[in-house]
C-alpha cells in the first residue's frame, strides 16, 4: 500500500458503501484522469453496463459474449454455473469485459461501491488498454466488428434453423464446437473484413463452393475424359487445397464434398469466433496482470491522493488479494499456477527492477535494470508479447524465489516424478524455460493436420497428429472428434499418430 | 468519459432457449431421475425442485485433447518446502500424474456425471408428461356446446371499438393515391402564388391572366379535396370475431381415501403420496379442475385438502358411504350434464361385511354411469406383493369391483404395494391411451 499524503488533496470519491450512476461517473472519471495522464493508457471508449446476477449468468454461459447464436452447450454451462452458484460454491465474477470498441465491461449490481471502483480500474482500464495495445489483438481481431457480426451470427444461424430446422443445424453446430480449437489460423493471418465486404463475400463463396462440388461429381466413373485426364485434374485439385492444413474448420469448410453452403457458412462463423478469442488463450497472464496491475496503481494513486477511504481501500485489498492468491502445490486449494497472481507479480517487480534494482537484476535485466522509466518498459511488454514470450524475457529470480517455484518432470512409466530444478542460481534458467514452455499453447494442444485427401480413391480423409514428448490423444474423445470430422467430410477419416523425432 | 448504461431492467433469461434445448437433449435421462424423486421423497416435498444428474454421455462435448496418463511432462509448481534438484518424488498411488490437486474437482462432482438443477416447472412439466384425463369430453355432452369468440379476419361492420386503425389507414392511403387526392402541399404552395401575384399593385397582362388561372385551379383543388375525403366510411375495417364453438370441459375430481384403523402408517403414506400426484397433476395440468376430497372410515365426509391430507383420523370401515357421499355432492354441486367427473379411490380393500356387494351397486347404478372414469387403488401389505400380479385373487372388495369393471370400460383398477409401484401406476391410470381402462 503506498503510504498516504500527510496532507488530503481531496476528498474522499465516497464513502458508502451502496453506489448510485453518479458516484460511479465522479469515480470513473477520477480513475481516467490517473490512467491517461500518470500511466498515459490508450484505451477504446468505454460502455460500462450494470447488469444483475442473472445476466451474469447468461453472459458466462454464451462465452462472455452480449449476443450468441443459440446451442444446447451454452444451455449446459448456464445450468452447471447456476448450481454452482445457488448453493454457493462459487462466487460470480465481479465483471466481464469484451475485447470490442467501444469496450464494454460488464458489472454486477450488487458489487459495492469500492468494488465497482476496483472493477472499473481493472476492466475498463486494464483490459481495454490491454485489448487495444497488444499486437495479437491488433492482427487477429476485429473489435469494431466483433458485435456485428455476432449479431450477423445469431440471425445467419436463426435463419438456417427456420429454414433447415433445428435439429440440423445443432448437428452441424455440435461438430464445429468439436473442431473449434483446430479451427484457428495459428501461422498465417486471415484478412479482416467489414461486415459488408464479409456479406459480399459469403455469396461469391457460395457460388464457389457450389463449382467446388460439381467438380467433384465430375470425378465420378462412366464421365467423358480419359482416367489420366481426370487423375490430372484430381492431382491439380489436391495442390490447390494446399495440404497440409492445420485449420481443420477452413479445409471441411472449403473442400468437403457433402456439405451444402448454409453449413458451410455455419462452419465459417465457428471458426470466426474461435479465431476471435485465440488471442485470448495466448495472453492469459498477461492480459490479467496488465489488469491487476493498472487497477493496483490507480487505486493506490486514489488513495494517496485522499480520495478513496481507508475503509474502501480496505475492501480493495481484500479483493485484490483474494483473486491474486496462489495457492502452494500442497493445497487443496492449488489447481496450476494463478494467471492474476503470476501477472501481476512479474509486472510489479518489472518496476521494482526499474527502480531499485538488485546485483542479480542488472545481471539478469540489463536493459531496464535502474533506468527508471518503468511505464514505457511495461508498455512496451504489453504490446509486443504473449504469455510465452513474457516469460521468457521478463520472469525475474525474484518472482520465482517468491513463488518458490519448483520443476517436477514427470515420465508416465516411472513410478516416481523428478524434482528437475528450484529457486536457486541452478535452476532458475531452467525454471524459466519451463515455465514459458508451459504457457506456449502450442504444447497444450495437439497438433493435428490435415495431410491428404483421398479423391482419387475412397476419398477418405487423413489426419495426422504428431506426439510430443510420446503424450497420445485421448481415446475416447478422439474417437467421438473423429465421427465428428466424419459427418463434416462425409467419408471415411483416419488419424495417424507419430512420434516427434526431436 | 464512460457510457453508462443500466441494463437489469432488460430481459433476462437470454439463455432460456439454450437451457431448453439442453434440457430436451437429456430428455429420457431426466425423466428417470424424476420418477427417482417420487420415490425417494416425503409427502410434502415431491414436487419442489430437483437436482438432475445425467451422464456425460450425449451431453459430453468432445475435442481433441492429450491424454493426461501418458507421455513425458514437465511442470512448474508453487510452494516447494524441501525440494532439491535431483529429488525424486513417488508418484500417488492412483492416477496423480504431474502432482497433488490436478485431478479432483473442487465440488465433489465425478468426471463422469452432469449435476443440475431444474425448477419446480420444468420438473412437474417431466413429471405429468403425457398423462391427462381419459374422455375429458363428454360424449353425450359434445353437441351442447359453449362458444368462444375468436378473431376471423375483418369486416366492414362493427363496433366502433373494433376499428383497426392500420388497416382502415391502409385503405384511405390507398383509395387516396387512385383517386389522386390533391395533397395539402400542393394548394398551398398554388395559394402562396396567388397571394405574390395579388400583391403587385400594377400587374402586367400576362399575370392578370395566370392570376385567374390560378384561382380556377386552386378552387378545383379544393372541391377536389373536399369530394374526396381523407377517410371514406369505405376505407373503414373492423376487426371481426366469429363465435366459435368450445366443447365443455368443466371437470370435477373425486378423491375417496379410506382412513380407517386398517390403514397403517404405511397403507396411509402410500394412499396420499397417490393422491398428491394426482392432486399436483390436476393443478398444474388443468386450471378450472374441481377437486373434492372425500375420506371415510365408517362414516364419510367431505374435507379440504389439508384436512386431507394431513389430518389424522381412525374408525372402521364402510366403503359404501364414502360413495353415497360422492353421489350427494354430485347432486348438490355437480350436475353430470354440465360436468366432467372423474373419481379416484385408494383403500387397502378392507371392508365392512356384505358392504361391497352394495358399493357395487352403487357403482353399477348410479355412479359409473355419470363417471367420465373411475379408478380404485387397493393398497396391499408388501408380503403381498405377489398379488398384484394376479387379478382374480383378492379381497372381497377387490372381487367386488371387478364384477363392475367387467361391465364398465372406463373402470379401472390397480394394486399398489410399495413406493415406487405408485408412479407407474399412477402413469398407467393416466396415460394419453389409457390402457387400464378396457381391462382394469
Amino acid at each position: 500500500m503506498v503510504k498516504r499524503a500527510q496532507t488530503s488533496k481531496s476528498s474522499p470519491l465516497f464513502t458508502q458503501a451502496d453506489w448510485d450512476f453518479d458516484t460511479l461517473r465522479r469515480t470513473f472519471d477520477a480513475i481516467e484522469d490517473v490512467a491517461r495522464t500518470d500511466l498515459d493508457l490508450e484505451v477504446y471508449p468505454n460502455q460500462i453496463e450494470i447488469i444483475s446476477s442473472e445476466q451474469m449468468l447468461d453472459a458466462y454461459s454464451s462465452i462472455g459474449m452480449p449476443l450468441m447464436y443459440h446451442h444446447w452447450s451454452f444451455g449446459k454451462h448456464f445450468l452447471g454455473h447456476e448450481r454452482l452458484y445457488r448453493k454457493g460454491a462459487r462466487g460470480l465474477a465481479y465483471e466481464i469485459v469484451i475485447n470490442s470498441d467501444p469496450c464494454i465491461s460488464y458489472c454486477l449490481e450488487e458489487n459495492t461501491m469500492p468494488l465497482q471502483a476496483l472493477v472499473m480500474a481493472h476492466a475498463a482500464f486494464g483490459h481495454n488498454h490491454f485489448f487495444k495495445s497488444n499486437h495479437l489483438f491488433e492482427q487477429w481481431t476485429d473489435a469494431e466488428g466483433i458485435l456485428d457480426y455476432l449479431e450477423y451470427a445469431r440471425r445467419y444461424i436463426a435463419g438456417c434453423e427456420e429454414v433447415h430446422g433445428v435439429g440440423d443445424v445443432e448437428t452441424i453446430l455440435d461438430a464445429a464446437h468439436a473442431l473449434m480449437p483446430f479451427g484457428v489460423f495459428r501461422h498465417r493471418r486471415p484478412r479482416q473484413l467489414s461486415l459488408q465486404e464479409a456479406e459480399e463475400q459469403r455469396l461469391e463463396r457460395l457460388a464457389a463452393a457450389e463449382e467446388n462440388v460439381y467438380y467433384l461429381w465430375r470425378t465420378i466413373p462412366n464421365r467423358t475424359g480419359s482416367e489420366r485426364e481426370r487423375d490430372a485434374a484430381l492431382q491439380e485439385r489436391k495442390r490447390e487445397m494446399q495440404l497440409p492444413e492445420e485449420n481443420l474448420l477452413y479445409f471441411l469448410e472449403q473442400y468437403s464434398p457433402i456439405l451444402q453452403s448454409w453449413q458451410r457458412e455455419i462452419l465459417r462463423i465457428v471458426r470466426n469466433v474461435g479465431q476471435y478469442f485465440y488471442p485470448q488463450k495466448q495472453t492469459k497472464v498477461m492480459n490479467e496482470g496488465c489488469a491487476c496491475f493498472v487497477h493496483y496503481y490507480i487505486l493506490n494513486t486514489l488513495y494517496a491522493q485522499g480520495q478513496l477511504t481507508d475503509g474502501a481501500m480496505l475492501e480493495i485489498l481484500h479483493s485484490h488479494t483474494n483473486v491474486l492468491t496462489q495457492p502452494d502445490f500442497d493445497d487443496p486449494r492449488f489447481s496450476g499456477i494463478n494467471p492474476y497472481a503470476l501477472g501481476f507479480a512479474m509486472m510489479q517487480d518489472i518496476r521494482r527492477i526499474c527502480e531499485e534494482p538488485e546485483e542479480e537484476d542488472r545481471e539478469w535485466f540489463p536493459d531496464i535494470a535502474g533506468k527508471g522509466d518503468w511505464r514505457n518498459v511495461l508498455k512496451h511488454a504489453w504490446a509486443n508479447y504473449r504469455d510465452e514470450s513474457f516469460i521468457q524475457q521478463f520472469l525475474s529470480p525474484t518472482v520465482m524465489r517468491r513463488f518458490r517455484m519448483f520443476a517436477i518432470s514427470d515420465e508416465s512409466s516411472d513410478s516416481f516424478c523428478t524434482v528437475t530444478g528450484i529457486h536457486n542460481t541452478q535452476g532458475y534458467r531452467h525454471l524459466r524455460d519451463v515455465l514459458a514452455r508451459d504457457h506456449d499453447i502450442s504444447t497444450q494442444e495437439p497438433d493435428i493436420q490435415i495431410v491428404d485427401a483421398d479423391l482419387l480413391g475412397d476419398r477418405c480423409l487423413h489426419l495426422r497428429t504428431v506426439r510430443r514428448n510420446g503424450i497420445p490423444l485421448d481415446t475416447a474423445s478422439k474417437e467421438a472428434t473423429l465421427k465428428y470430422v466424419e459427418r463434416l467430410w462425409g467419408y471415411k477419416v483416419e488419424i495417424a499418430e507419430a512420434n516427434s523425432t526431436s | 468519459m464512460a457510457h453508462f448504461v443500466d441494463r437489469r431492467l432488460n430481459p433476462k433469461d437470454k439463455s432460456l432457449s439454450n437451457r431448453r434445448r439442453f434440457l430436451k437433449r437429456v430428455r429420457s435421462q431426466i425423466k428417470k431421475a424424476v420418477e427417482d424423486a417420487v420415490r425417494e421423497r416425503g409427502i410434502a416435498d415431491v414436487d419442489r425442485a430437483k437436482n438432475v444428474t445425467v451422464p456425460t454421455e450425449g451431453v459430453a462435448e468432445h475435442t481433441f485433447k492429450q491424454a493426461s496418463d501418458e507421455g513425458w511432462r514437465e511442470r512448474v509448481f508453487t510452494g516447494n518446502k524441501t525440494f532439491q534438484a535431483g529429488d525424486k518424488v513417488e508418484k500417488p498411488p492412483s492416477g496423480g500424474a504431474g502432482g497433488a490437486g490436478r485431478e479432483g474437482s473442487p465440488d465433489g462432482e465425478g468426471e463422469d456425471d452432469f449435476l443440475f438443477a431444474l425448477t419446480r416447472e420444468e420438473f412437474l412439466d417431466f413429471f405429468f408428461e403425457d398423462l391427462e384425463l381419459p374422455d375429458l369430453v363428454k360424449q353425450s355432452l359434445k353437441e351442447i356446446t359453449k362458444t368462444h369468440p375468436r378473431r376471423a379476419g375483418y369486416s366492414t361492420s362493427g363496433a366502433p371499438a373494433n376499428i383497426n386503425v392500420a388497416r382502415t389507414m391502409r385503405n384511405a392511403f390507398g383509395r387516396r393515391i387512385g383517386l389522386r387526392r390533391p395533397k395539402e402541399k400542393e394548394t398551398d404552395e398554388l395559394l402562396e402564388r396567388i397571394t405574390l401575384l395579388e400583391q403587385i399593385s400594377v400587374p402586367t397582362r400576362e399575370q392578370q391572366e395566370e392570376l385567374i388561372a390560378l384561382r380556377a385551379k386552386h378552387d378545383k383543388l379544393l372541391r377536389r379535396r373536399k369530394v374526396i375525403a381523407y377517410i371514406d366510411p369505405l376505407d373503414v375495417r373492423y376487426n371481426n370475431f366469429e363465435q366459435q364453438p368450445e366443447p365443455n370441459a368443466n371437470a370435477v375430481m373425486f378423491c375417496l381415501m379410506d382412513v380407517s384403523a386398517s390403514m397403517g402408517a404405511r397403507e396411509k403414506d402410500l394412499a396420499k403420496r397417490f393422491f398428491m400426484l394426482l392432486h399436483l397433476f390436476l393443478n398444474r395440468r388443468y386450471e378450472k379442475t374441481d377437486i373434492v376430497f372425500i375420506r371415510h372410515t365408517h362414516d364419510a365426509s367431505e374435507v379440504d385438502e389439508e384436512t386431507f391430507f394431513y389430518s389424522p383420523q381412525t374408525g372402521g370401515t364402510m366403503v359404501s358411504t364414502a360413495l353415497v357421499m360422492m353421489k350427494q355432492v354430485i347432486d348438490e354441486r355437480y350436475p353430470p350434464s354440465e360436468w366432467n367427473i372423474y373419481a379416484a379411490q385408494a383403500s387397502d380393500g378392507e371392508n365392512f361385511g356384505g358392504d361391497s356387494s352394495k358399493c357395487a351397486t352403487l357403482l353399477n347404478e348410479e355412479l359409473m354411469r355419470i363417471c367420465q372414469y373411475f379408478a380404485y387403488v387397493e393398497i396391499v401389505g408388501e408380503d403381498e406383493a405377489q398379488l398384484i400380479n394376479s387379478e382374480a385373487s383378492g379381497m372381497e372388495l377387490w372381487q367386488s369391483y371387478r364384477q363392475v369393471s367387467d361391465i364398465w370400460p372406463n373402470f379401472a383398477q390397480k394394486r399398489v404395494a410399495r413406493i415406487s409401484d405408485i408412479y407407474p401406476v399412477f402413469r398407467e391410470l393416466f396415460a394419453r391411451d389409457p390402457v387400464g381402462k378396457s381391462h382394469g
